[in-house]
């Protein structure tokens, strides 16, 4: 445990001083957020803060991209060698992955929430500890999807193509840009397989109708389910040495990752009521519909 | 060997079709500084690693301290220090951080601020890993080696890549650690390095240990010979300088002939009357006394920075 703790202090301190990471994980956010608040919301508070679900989601989910991308650099530059001549087992690298990220991604949820109540008058956020815990269960789930993305990829380049396509999916086809409600038929039912729609979801019930942890067991359990089982995949395909050989089996595992919302999907293709819901909470919003596909 | 910290006994290590150590055996003692000398590709770094615990062996038996590396990987951990050859630290991360980070990874540890003494770092102790020289970057992963006051130190090619000066900044600080009787486990493909450092060598090629030895024991093998290195305007038929009245045994080395004889004079004297009457031309003449590099070009006929 204190060598978790130790790694993941260096881990924020160097990463506050990367200023790629700054951009990612601050600026770019910050442009969503100006983006659905002033222009998607025209600054009305009850439609800004429906917006706010799927701004916290994406600065939530950008988690995977910056830790799979520093993983590989540290691999493929022979840093991870470094510590792994210390007395340091993969856990606690990765589990200081998933812990550093968590800190460094909660403060600008927060400054999010805090953003919205002083420029846009947003007096209510529903249950704030469900939001704060949707957040969490969300930067560890995507971090550890980080950390098998950075262990199934050998170069930066690719690593940098499978993380396009994630992102491209999680955020078009979840409800983060364009309101589930809005998406074809077809779209819709594929959203349901996508994590990023539990947390899009998730966010949006907590502050929009106010619900409290125990009511998001779906969204949350499936976040925290998939988190658990992607870390310890992840675990599992760790690799600290560049020619290290991803074991015959890697893809499987990674693979494997995905079962969990397979079978949320299913479930909820059938007989859930998340498609409907998210219908009557566009519907509900007041005044008209600004969505950001009217541009 | 009652005190050896160290034991490798056929080690083999394979990476794919390519036999990279092929049956390796040496034992190490306490306090002794052992160096692995040989040609870039020989499969100095892959003994060592296994040594070090990063590389599993396809064959053999190899035990640091009593320990496994593989089976006992976490207490090996705690008792060895090494620096590596490709390696890195975070570019954002301070000198003064990375020495109290990993210090605290380790059960045993030694101060750190002592340590950034002993190295000349005090005045860098803010700068950036990715603001250091390659001189100070060895300096630093000097230090972190030592960060647990590890009973067998490794060094992997300890100087290469660094300038004359810088490299004799580096042989004081083993020197150092020498004189405090550490155990030393390095590699190196500079004679001067092995010589100068090492009490016991080991001439390591093609993944095989070819010679073992003191310095002054290998060295012993050409002691009575002077070697000749002579540049001819035209080639010389083949063995016809080996015949020469006191020439022991004649190479050709990158187109320079290396000739070992017993003594140099009569040697040279019947040398220049052989090209008279053959017509050819002396270019260049050197003579030097015997080095590890004569053992090296003994035992394999080639040179060592090939």
């Amino acid at each position: 445990m204190k060598t978790i703790l130790k790694l993941a202090g260096m881990r924020i301190r160097i990463t506050l001083r990367n200023k790629a990471f700054l951009f990612f994980s601050l600026v770019m956010p910050m442009a969503f957020f100006f983006l659905y608040g002033s222009v998607f919301g025209k600054g009305q508070p009850t439609v800004v803060r429906y917006l706010l679900g799927p701004v916290i989601a994406m600065s939530v989910m950008g988690t995977f991209w910056g830790l799979s991308a520093q993983i590989v650099t540290w691999r493929e530059q022979g840093i991870l060698r470094r510590f792994r001549l210390a007395p340091i087992p993969a856990a606690s690298m990765i589990g200081s992955s998933v812990l550093a990220n968590m800190l460094l991604i909660l403060p600008t949820v927060v400054l999010e929430l805090l953003l919205a109540r002083f420029l846009y008058h947003v007096t209510s956020f529903g249950n704030v500890t469900s939001v704060i815990v949707l957040a969490l269960a969300g930067i560890g789930s995507f971090a550890s999807l980080g950390l098998i993305v950075a262990s199934v990829t050998n170069t930066m380049q690719e690593t940098q193509v499978i993380n396009q396509l994630l992102w491209f999916a999680l955020i078009f086809v979840s409800g983060a840009t364009v309101p589930i409600p809005e998406l074809p038929r077809i779209a819709q039912r594929a959203a349901l397989f996508l994590p990023a729609t539990y947390l899009v979801n998730g966010l949006q019930r907590a502050m929009v109708d106010g619900k409290s942890i125990f009511s998001l067991g779906v969204e949350i359990g499936s976040l925290l389910a998939w988190g658990a089982l992607a870390f310890f995949i992840s675990a599992q395909l760790f690799r600290w040495e560049p020619e290290a050989k991803l074991p015959r089996n890697a893809k499987l595992w990674a693979v494997a990752t995905i079962l969990p919302f397979v079978l949320l999907g299913i479930w909820e293709n059938h007989n859930g009521q998340l498609l409907s819901r998210a219908a009557t909470m566009m519907n509900e919003r007041p005044g008209e519909k600004p969505t950001p596909a009217d541009r | 060997m009652a005190n050896s910290v160290l034991q490798v006994e056929k080690l083999v290590k394979r990476y794919g079709e390519v036999e990279a150590v092929r049956g390796v055996s040496f034992a190490v003692d306490e306090g002794e500084v052992f160096g692995l000398l040989g040609p870039n590709g020989a499969g100095k770094t892959s003994t060592i690693e296994v040594l070090e615990g990063l590389r599993v062996a396809d064959g053999g038996k190899v035990t640091v301290c009593g320990l496994d590396p593989q089976r006992n990987a976490k207490e090996l951990k705690n008792v060895i220090g090494a620096t590596l050859q490709a390696t890195s630290l975070p570019e954002k991360l301070r000198v003064s951080e990375a020495i109290h980070l990993f210090a605290g990874f380790y059960k045993r540890n030694r101060n750190p601020e002592e340590l950034l003494k002993r190295f000349g770092l005090e005045e860098k102790r803010n700068a950036f890993y990715g603001q250091l020289s390659g001189g100070q970057k060895q300096r630093l992963a000097l230090a972190l080696a030592l960060v647990n006051d590890p009973q067998v130190l490794f060094l992997d090619e300890p100087t290469a890549g660094l300038d004359p000066q810088v490299r004799r900044e580096i042989y004081d600080i083993i020197e150092e650690l020498k004189r405090d009787k550490k155990t030393i486990v390095l590699t190196t493909h500079y004679i001067e390095e092995a010589e100068k450092l090492c009490d016991r060598v080991a001439i390591v090629d093609h993944g095989k240990l070819i010679a073992t030895g003191t310095p002054r024991e290998l060295k012993g093998r050409s002691a009575n010979t002077t070697r000749l290195e002579v540049r001819l305007a035209k080639p010389a038929r083949k063995d016809t300088l080996k015949n020469l009245d006191g020439v022991v045994d004649a190479l050709v080395v990158d187109g320079i002939y290396v000739l070992h004889c017993q003594r140099a004079a009569p040697a040279i004297v019947a040398l220049v009357k052989h090209l008279e009457a053959e017509n050819n031309e002396l270019v260049s003449l050197e003579i030097a006394t015997p080095s590890l590099e004569d053992v090296f070009i003994e035992l394999t006929g080639r040179r060592l920075r090939d």
